[in-house]
């Protein structure tokens, strides 16, 4: 095929944020410009045997035509993709994909005030979100959750952004020691919380839709299970919110937290687990290797 | 030679891997002929005036006259007489079902009164096919004329539409959202029944023509279809197919371990999961496996589990064999290789454990009643004839909807209650001005060489438009 100067994906810059968290900036123009806030793409380290993986979009520069993504290497694809630098390209980005955030402000409620829940590199999706709220006139705060203080991504940007930035740590080592469905309690019930949108684990963003359902705060979880295609062809990313089947690839990735069967979801996402635990296990032997961080 | 002397020549047989050997590799199953094979099977042809084959073949191929050709031996000569109506032989001979189409109206199945006894057209078809694939073609890029097309997705319906449009003098791009170009071709039908180099000669083909192919790219997402129109593309096709699962909607179907039949290939076929030694993606080692449903995507998964290891895979058809819209040679090939066919049976629900794996399936007996609205006699369920396999693995092969992706990202694109794109059907224009669809988006499910047709019908009224356009003064 022929090599088309709108869809080569040469990475631009890469910068290692933790121990196997990744930051790196892609070409792809069309992305760039096309995506919103809440949109994801697949990318593929190798054409002929690779996975086709999603992955949340950061932030994207339209002027420069680069995507900005951020991914934790945990599995053969991302441990791939952890190897490349700048000058190589990416054999495959497609997108933008899934349905933008419903941006308070911008989608006909009035703005108001959003906390941001952000878990581990749950942050870097929450970006974006984070950027088109306070572009729409919502007053925000963001809390960030990590194992340790070096786990954290995308702090400064946070910090630059939010109206007020609480960090959680597991260990205490930066900011509350505990987890963050104790400062997001807090503020539901101090009152005046609109809406939280949550990004994180799994886990994290089903204790997060448990804290505010006494509330009765509306929350926005996004949800980044299997898929392959990304376009609703394959159903591998199927969840029940409502009692309904709902694909994340087409009708999410974001649903109400409230809804989500999240046992379900969890044991979805649980369906490739001991390959991907090899996979791991190959990870410590290259020198990539550390838990994941959790967040939580 | 009389009548009489063809009609004693033997009915030729498919050379064909053993089936215990096959059920467990993943080449082909199906050798193809041997040229003295193809010769003797084509000179058992009658050459009817009347040619009834041709009556049953969706896009009319000559098939008197190219059996003609091969019964002399003139193999090349048979392609092109083929390929006057059909641009993808070496995929129809492998997947066309015969059998309901030119082999069914056959007159020497009709004097033997066994369809089985038809002239071997779609394996004829194969071998010229095949034959010349063996040369390199040498195709030239078309002269370009004014007017350029883009073509959404490259499926069979895409690649026919292409083809023609670039024939046409039409500057061509395709955009397909996987990483490969093919379409249904390259994700869902497995290698064993069209190995993916013969798909692969086709998109080459293509591109030698001067189609320029974009793959990774997500018309609806990427771009839309109002930003392609225009801009610089004075017409655009959508061929986006029937790729939206259906699932049977009954309790336990979300559980780990059930998946579509979309997914469970394309893991298999596109992404070459069953290479474990070099593929990234994942299968699912599913050792007790049952399949749901009775057509051509039902066979592939079942044959396909078999060929990932399960020991045990169960057919569950709610009608009965007669009834299986499946290719008859695909029910055949799926019986040898151990397939166990459960008919009158449908599922009832999932069973799961406490890890919210599959852990069974529980199926209830159907017998026939009254003709439905398709004519075939309809299901009824037994009550209280309830039992249970002991399954790990579900998949899913009731049938595909059409994708909604481009509907939904396109305002002013008109489709039907099942979301099918509607077309005029003279021009297959839709009611977008300069928009034109064909292939599974518009007929809902249905086969490659209907696909092909359709795609055929719609390059031709794209090159009027186009035409009428440019004639018209219209942009460059």
């Amino acid at each position: 095929m022929k090599e088309n100067a709108i869809l080569m994906h040469r990475i631009l810059a890469k910068k290692r944020l933790s121990e196997n968290v990744f930051r790196m900036e892609v070409e792809a123009p069309l992305i760039a410009r096309g995506r919103a806030a809440g949109q994801f793409v697949i990318v593929m380290a190798d054409a002929e045997f690779g996975e086709r993986v999603p992955l949340t979009i950061a932030d994207a520069d339209a002027e420069k035509g680069s995507v900005t993504l951020v991914f934790q290497a945990v599995g053969a694809t991302t441990m791939k993709l952890a190897r490349l630098e700048p000058g190589d390209a990416l054999a495959a980005v497609a997108g933008p994909l899934g349905r933008p955030t419903s941006i308070r402000g911008a989608n006909g409620e009035p703005a108001g005030r959003v906390a941001c829940v952000g878990g581990g590199i749950g942050v870097a999706p929450l970006h974006p979100i984070v950027q088109a709220l306070k572009r729409a006139g919502n007053r925000v705060t963001v809390v960030m959750g990590a194992r340790t203080r070096d786990l954290f991504v995308m702090e400064d940007e946070m910090r630059a952004l939010a109206d007020e930035l609480i960090l959680v740590t597991d260990d205490g080592s930066s900011g509350r020691k505990g987890l963050v469905t104790e400062p997001l309690k807090e503020l539901c019930a101090a009152g005046g919380v609109d809406e939280v949108i949550a990004i994180g684990p799994p886990v994290m963003m089903k204790f997060c839709a448990l804290a505010t359902k006494p509330f009765g705060v509306k929350t926005t979880v996004s949800l980044n299970t299997i898929m392959i295609d990304g376009t609703g062809m394959c159903g591998g990313c199927r969840v029940t919110v409502g009692g309904e089947t709902k694909f994340v690839c087409v009708d999410g990735p974001e649903f109400d937290g409230h809804a989500v069967d999240w046992d379900q979801m969890m044991q979805r996402l649980s369906t490739f687990k001991p390959l991907e635990a090899l996979a791991r296990d190959h990870a410590c032997r290259i020198g990539l290797g550390g838990r994941p961080a959790t967040g939580v | 030679m009389t009548a009489k002397e063809k009609m004693a020549i033997e009915p030729q047989r498919m050379p064909e891997q053993d089936p215990s050997a096959r059920a467990r590799n993943m080449r082909e199953v199906a050798l193809g002929y041997t040229p003295e094979q193809a010769r003797r099977e084509a000179t058992r042809c009658l050459g009817c005036p009347a040619k009834p084959c041709m009556r049953g073949c969706p896009v009319s191929v000559d098939v008197p006259g190219f059996l003609a050709q091969a019964a002399a031996g003139d193999f090349k000569g048979a392609l092109a007489t083929i390929r006057k109506s059909s641009l993808l032989p070496a995929v129809c001979g492998r997947v066309c079902p015969q059998e309901k189409q030119c082999q069914k109206f056959c007159t020497l199945g009709k004097l033997f009164k066994d369809p089985e006894k038809a002239v071997a057209i779609g394996r004829v078809e194969r071998f010229c096919a095949d034959f010349a694939a063996a040369e390199p073609a040498a195709a030239a890029p078309s002269p370009r004329g004014k007017g350029s097309v883009a073509v959404v997705g490259s499926g069979p319906a895409s690649i026919t539409c292409a083809a023609d449009c670039a024939r046409a003098g039409l500057k061509v791009t395709m955009f397909e959202a996987f990483h490969k170009p093919g379409g249904v071709l390259v994700y869902g039908i497995p290698e064993f029944r069209l190995p993916k180099d013969v798909v692969r000669r086709e998109i080459d083909g293509l591109e030698a023509m001067g189609v320029e192919i974009v793959t990774d790219f997500v018309v609806g997402r990427t771009l839309k279809i109002p930003d392609l129109l225009g801009r610089p593309y004075d017409a655009v096709f959508v061929g986006t197919g029937a790729g939206l699962p259906k699932f049977m909607g009954i309790e336990g179907e979300n559980l780990v371990g059930v998946f579509s039949a979309n997914e469970y290939l394309t893991r298999a076929n596109l992404m070459k999961a069953y290479d474990e030694t070099r593929a990234d993606t994942p299968y699912w080692h599913g050792k007790r496996v049952a399949v749901l449903g009775g057509g051509n995507v039902a066979m592939d998964a079942s044959r396909m589990a078999l060929r990932l290891g399960a020991e045990k895979v169960w057919l569950v058809y709610r009608r009965g064999e007669a009834e299986m819209p499946a290719r008859r040679e695909e029910v055949h090939h799926a019986r040898e290789e151990g397939v166990e066919f459960l008919m009158l049976r449908n599922a009832k629900r999932v069973l799961g454990d406490a890890q919210g794996r599959v852990a069974g399936l529980e199926v209830l007996a159907y017998e026939l009643g009254a003709p439905d609205a398709s004519g075939r006699r309809s299901p009824v369920p037994i009550p209280g004839s309830e039992s249970v396999l002991d399954a790990d693995t579900v998949v899913v092969a009731v049938g595909n909807g059409a994708n909604p992706l481009v509907a939904a990202t396109t305002p002013g694109l008109d489709v039907d209650a099942k979301g099918r794109v509607i077309v005029d059907p003279a021009t297959r224009m839709t009611s977008m001005p300069g928009v034109f669809a064909g292939g599974d988006i518009v007929l809902g499910a249905a086969t490659v060489i209907l696909a092909m047709g359709e795609g055929r019908a719609a390059a031709k009224g794209i090159v009027d438009w186009v035409n009428r356009k440019h004639g018209e003064g219209g942009v460059e």
